[in-house]
């Protein structure tokens, strides 16, 4: 979808009061409270990643078969589950796993989508048409059912999930930077840098790869939150993370056994936190886009 | 030959290769699941010599390159196995199965269509003022709950609380029986039979799921069609019109919205493909007999052919959308084409 | 909202149900009467008709004992804990009159009954006994190791003497031959509508009896849709037994629990079979619901520590284990108290009764002291293996062994291994250092459960255990008549080796839950599966 997307760099469209970055970064702010709202609570969820484990009540492992499945309670905020456990403590103690698989996720696919993109659109060639085909093998696949398959092929771990994210995220990534690079190499700033004695190597890395990071980080923000939507569903279905640790797509999913007996809470909070985790992210990209490129903002 | 229909030809040619990745890389995938599927299905009790039986059956004790080679045979025959879960064909597996899942995107997207073009619309005509936030807040959210959840909550809501959904039983209350099979969506079958009692006790059994599959695809139709109407709307026809003194209400929707609708369309041939993969959560919460959640049970228990069908089906199924959007297009806007 | 708000509101919504019975009665005209059919619920999925289809899963086992007949059957005792239960100690004929066993115990001779006939209204003779005993031994897989359990293994073990006269010839006299007459597998098929529709490549005719049953049993199949529901139809012609009270019984397959318990308590079907345990302990509260909860016979729920990691051939580790599990907060956490306690029984062997409490209970100080005194004082790691498909009661057992192993030294990661990676995992290659185990022997004796639990080598002996003594009692008394001098101390001297080795550390014995909403009749089998035959409705 970003494809087509010419991002010059941003200080060159920057607002009219002020000619700088920055200065266009705090004018997009103040223009639009509700990406203000979205740092806020990036703030917010990062504080309960680096943080969380010293600020919660109780250890998120610590069964206690005398209250289990209590109602949420000033002792126990979002109740207890079925081992006892302080359902509150661990929902925030998961944002860090949640995050990490996530970010980790993206930052994987960036770099491979970005190195495959930039040879393919850079040299083209035959190289450019076996990398297109496969890249349009990956997306034809159902991409829940490849990520589901290749948990299911190598193994429950965290590491597996990350790669699993990962795979279905890089012919996004790859895409994209393929266009940009292809619109860009023969551009005169890059002409002028090979004549200047430049490597391609160079010229690509330093010179032309660069453009395309704008776009690129609209992509990365909204791929953190699907990321996150991806590790938790694959937990829902029983392919995620290992028990005890405390993850939020378990957690919904075991908590949705025990709605019908009325004990909403152990599936609501983890799953409102999971939301708002993702919705953070899914604003921050918008924002970002409009710090990029204003005019392009949908 | 005409350049367009060598451009169409060339298309379908660039499809050939995709199909046949998919279909390398779901047998290898399939094999690389753990487990062993002579060992699980040779049942409760069976000792070393059984397993070895079945294993030899399945022809699973053939070398890997042998394996796939008698998988691609059966293929060309339009074979697709036989699933150990259901004991059925694969094909007539998929044949039972699609239709429930193609019936519930559908429903899904056109309630997510008739929701999102007019927010996406409101949104254009309004940038920058708070209903332009607003919309974009609520189609974020949308796109921002996981839809295992959303379909627990409304569940819960609507059904336990409520009382106002039926059972989350699948595509009918149990005390109906399927309409006659014509197409296999259950709305268009017992419309056809002239079953109003049956139609509408379908449709109920779709609300939840396909809310639930609508809020999720909102963000990207809402998003285009902003983004193409404002584009529209900046258009120098749109000024020409205006200078022209035409009413803005026919400029919006004479006009601006007709050149806005293409990039629409585009994107929900993408957001269907994406939606029928996503099912997959959808279907285990509703108990919803589709492709997806085969596909979940026949992963758990390795259960090669069904997988393999129904990764294949995807596949094509996503690579004629696409062939149909990139011909249409072609066929409508003559200045695509011949690249 | 609380318990007394939703069963109100339930009780509203279920008035509705009536009227929306109409369409079905639109289309299935038999149904007039509506009193001659009941609807159950089941979480799991039926995929075959033929039991002896390879591939044909548990689920699918009741199909064999709905709509096909057996020589013998079990007789009919009251449950502990409510409700009826098959009756291991009493055989009674189904397809057969009468039988007599020679004086050696190896000539099995059955007269079948005269006026038995298939659904196309052939008689049943015992020809047909013959082609589907020689199926079921010839077939390969599941059927085939059963056969064997009881001595039946060639077809040239079976004669059809005349029409009516069948005999079984057997290599040696075993206790376990007739029981094994009467567990699903060796059900009577019409063989001559099977052979018509048996190919060279197919001579048992497994693709259409794999759809098409036919067969002399209390019900046809009316209608099968995989995934969604099995319709039962009596057969009103059958001699196997008292003829059942209803006409049609509908088994529909819905995989949620939660969604089943809704549909039970609102009353739109009568009965929920093998519902979790959780659910069972609740309705069990409600008025107008039936829960049975049936001790399963011959099952236990265990851990189990593999001899082939090193740390578990300490005797004071596994016995360490045993002292650190919390095993009373287990039963309630993971099975809500239903089922029969396995621990914290009696140090002296007296009597045969099994399954039996282990003479261990919940003791950190013991379970301390032995580790001290183990090789492994400082404590070791080892992955703890559960199986997702079973996750319901082996996580929260998991969980709570994890958090008491933390207490002695012994750190565990719980690895959840998906279904098809279980059995082959736990049971096949035995690799798995600490596990979960629930083994349940069909024919109800100890020395069959320690054949296939105990014994090296066999199936359910995830432990990797040997014991020479063990090896030697089993193969003496496995086929010894109950009665025999030698047969009860053989069996206590195993289970005092059994508790003194520990290679599966008992946990409780499992219970299966059912729960009924205006039905009536339920009887408990060791196959687990449903028998519709005895149901039916109570009039409300």
């Amino acid at each position: 979808m970003m494809a087509g997307m010419t991002a010059p760099h941003p200080s060159r469209t920057a607002g009219q009061k002020n000619d700088t970055t920055l200065g266009h970064i705090v004018y997009v702010l103040k223009d639009n409270p509700v990406t203000m709202l979205a740092f806020a609570m990036l703030a917010f969820f990062m504080g309960c990643a680096l943080f969380g484990p010293l600020l919660v009540p109780y250890d998120p492992l610590a069964t206690n078969a005398a209250r289990a499945l209590e109602a949420p309670s000033w002792d126990h905020w979002f109740g207890t589950d079925n081992l006892g456990r302080d359902v509150f403590s661990r929902v925030v103690i998961a944002t860090r796993l949640d995050l990490t698989i996530s970010v980790a996720a993206v930052a994987l696919s960036f770099v491979i989508g970005s190195i495959l993109g930039s040879i393919t659109g850079y040299w083209g060639g035959w190289l450019d048409a076996v990398l297109n085909r496969l890249l349009d093998t990956i997306m034809a696949f159902p991409l829940f059912v490849l990520a589901m398959g290749v948990v299911a092929a190598l193994g429950n771990t965290i590491e597996n999930i990350i790669y699993a994210t990962a795979i279905i995220n890089i012919p996004f990534y790859a895409r994209l930077v393929r266009a940009e690079v292809n619109i860009r190499r023969n551009a005169g700033f890059a002409q002028a840098a090979k004549l200047a004695g430049n490597s391609d190597l160079r010229v690509l890395a330093v010179h032309i790869f660069p453009n395309a990071l704008p776009p690129m980080m609209v992509q990365v923000s909204l791929n953190l939150g699907w990321a996150i939507l991806n590790a938790a569903g694959l937990s829902f279905i029983g392919l995620g993370v290992r028990p005890p640790t405390p993850e939020w797509g378990i957690m919904v999913a075991e908590g949705a056994n025990f709605i019908v007996s009325g004990e909403w809470w152990m599936a609501v909070f983890p799953g409102l936190w999971l939301m708002l985790a993702v919705f953070t992210f899914n604003l921050l990209g918008d924002g970002l886009r409009d710090i990029v490129d204003p005019r392009k903002r949908t | 030959m005409s350049p367009r229909s060598k451009m169409i030809l060339g298309r379908v040619a660039q499809a050939i290769p995709v199909v046949m990745g998919v279909v390398v890389i779901s047998f290898l995938l399939t094999r690389a699941l753990p487990g062993d599927p002579a060992a699980y299905f040779a049942g409760p009790a069976a000792d070393e010599a059984s397993i070895a039986e079945i294993r030899e059956a399945l022809g699973l004790d053939k070398s890997l390159f042998q394996q796939f080679f008698f998988y691609v045979g059966d293929l060309v025959r339009g074979d697709l196995g036989t699933s150990l879960t259901t004991g059925q064909t694969v094909t007539s597996d998929l044949a039972a199965r699609l239709p429930a899942s193609l019936e519930l995107t559908l429903v899904a997207l056109l309630l997510s269509c008739a929701i999102a073009i007019p927010l996406g619309v409101l949104a254009a005509t309004r940038p920058g003022t708070w209903v332009d936030h607003l919309c974009r807040v609520l189609v974020t959210a949308g796109v921002s709950m996981p839809t295992f959840f959303t379909g627990i909550a409304l569940i819960y809501v609507f059904y336990y609380i409520a009382g106002l959904a039926p059972s989350p039983l699948g595509r009918l209350d149990f005390i109906y029986l399927s309409p006659q099979h014509v197409t296999g969506f259950y709305l268009i079958d017992a419309a056809l039979a002239g079953d109003l009692e049956t139609w509408i006790a379908a449709l109920k059994q779709l609300i939840l799921p396909a809310t639930t599959l609508a809020l999720f695809t909102l963000a990207p139709i809402a998003r285009m069609t902003r983004a193409a109407m404002l584009s529209a709307l900046s258009a120098d026809f749109i000024r020409t019109a205006r200078a022209a003194g035409l009413g803005s209400r026919k400029i919006l929707y004479g006009y601006a919205f007709r050149n806005a609708l293409l990039p629409v369309v585009t994107t929900l041939g993408m957001v269907f493909s994406f939606t029928l993969g996503a099912n997959v959560l959808v279907e285990k919460v509703f108990a919803w007999p589709g492709i997806g959640s085969y596909a979940v049970e026949a992963l758990v228990v390795s259960d090669y052919a069904a997988v393999q069908g129904f990764v294949l089906a995807m596949a094509l199924l996503f690579v004629v959308l696409n062939l149909i959007i990139d011909i249409a297009y072609a066929l409508i806007d003559p200045r695509i084409g011949l690249k | 909202m609380n318990d007394n708000s939703r069963r109100n509101f339930l009780k509203l919504t279920g008035g509705t149900v009536g009227a929306a019975m109409l369409p079905f009665l639109k289309v299935l005209p038999a149904q007039a009467q509506s009193s001659g059919t009941l609807v159950v619920v089941s979480g799991q999925t039926i995929n075959s008709l033929d039991l002896h289809r390879t591939g044909t899963n548990r689920a699918s086992y009741q199909v064999a004992v709905n709509c096909y007949d057996r020589l013998v059957s079990f007789g009919t005792k009251e449950a502990p804990g409510g409700g009826l239960s098959y009756d291991y100690s009493v055989i009674e004929p189904e397809l057969a009159e009468s039988w007599t066993i020679s004086d050696d115990g190896l000539t099995m001779t059955f007269q079948i009954k005269s006026d038995a006939t298939f659904w196309d209204g052939r008689k049943v003779t015992a020809a047909d006994v013959k082609w589907s005993f020689d199926r079921a031994v010839s077939a390969g897989g599941f059927p085939t190791v059963q056969m064997r359990a009881g001595g039946l293994e060639r077809p040239d073990q079976f004669e059809a003497v005349d029409e009516e006269t069948f005999v079984i010839t057997l290599d040696r006299p075993s206790k376990l031959t007739l029981p094994d007459l009467a567990v699903p597998v060796p059900f009577i098929i019409n063989s001559e509508v099977a052979m018509a529709n048996a190919t060279e490549d197919d001579p048992w005719a497994m693709e259409y009896l794999h759809t098409t049953p036919a067969g002399s049993g209390a019900f046809k199949v009316a209608r099968w849709e995989q995934g969604q529901q099995l319709v039962y139809e009596r057969n009103d012609a059958w001699v196997g037994g008292p003829l059942p009270s209803m006409e049609r019984v509908i088994v529909r397959e819905v995989p949620s629990p939660a969604t089943r318990r809704a549909l039970l308590e609102r009353g739109d079907v009568q009965m929920s079979f093998n519902i979790p345990n959780r659910d069972a302990a609740e309705l069990s509260d409600m008025a107008g619901i039936d829960v049975y909860s049936t001790p399963i016979e011959n099952c236990i729920h265990c851990l189990c520590p593999n001899f082939a990691f090193e740390p578990f051939q300490d005797a004071n580790v596994r016995r360490a284990l045993a002292y650190a599990i919390p095993y009373e907060a287990i039963f309630q956490t993971a099975a809500y108290g239903r089922g029969v306690p396995m621990w914290g029984g009696e140090d002296e062997i007296t009597d045969v009764a099994w399954p039996r409490p282990s003479p261990f209970a919940t003791n950190l100080e013991r379970a301390r002291e032995l580790m001290a005194a183990s090789n492994y004082a400082s404590g070791f790691e080892v992955p703890l293996s559960i199986s997702l498909g079973l996750a319901d009661w082996m996580e929260p057992t998991a969980l709570l062994m994890q958090e008491a192993f933390a207490e002695i030294g012994i750190i565990t990661e719980i690895e959840r291994i998906p279904g098809a990676n279980w059995r082959t995992a736990a049971l096949v290659e035995k690799s798995l250092p600490l596990h979960l185990e629930n083994f349940g022997g069909w024919l109800n004796t100890p020395d069959y459960y320690f054949f296939w639990a105990y014994k090296e080598g066999h199936l359910f002996n995830s432990s990797n255990y040997r014991n020479e003594e063990i090896e030697q009692l089993v193969d003496d008394t496995l086929h010894m008549a109950m009665d025999n001098p030698a047969y009860a101390p053989n069996v206590m001297r195993m289970f005092e080796i059994a508790f003194e080795d520990l290679p599966r550390i008992p946990l409780w014995q499992p219970a299966l839950n059912v729960a009924m909403n205006g039905a009536d009749g339920y009887e408990f089998w060791f196959h687990r599966q449903l028998d519709v035959r005895p149901l039916s409705t109570t009039s409300t």
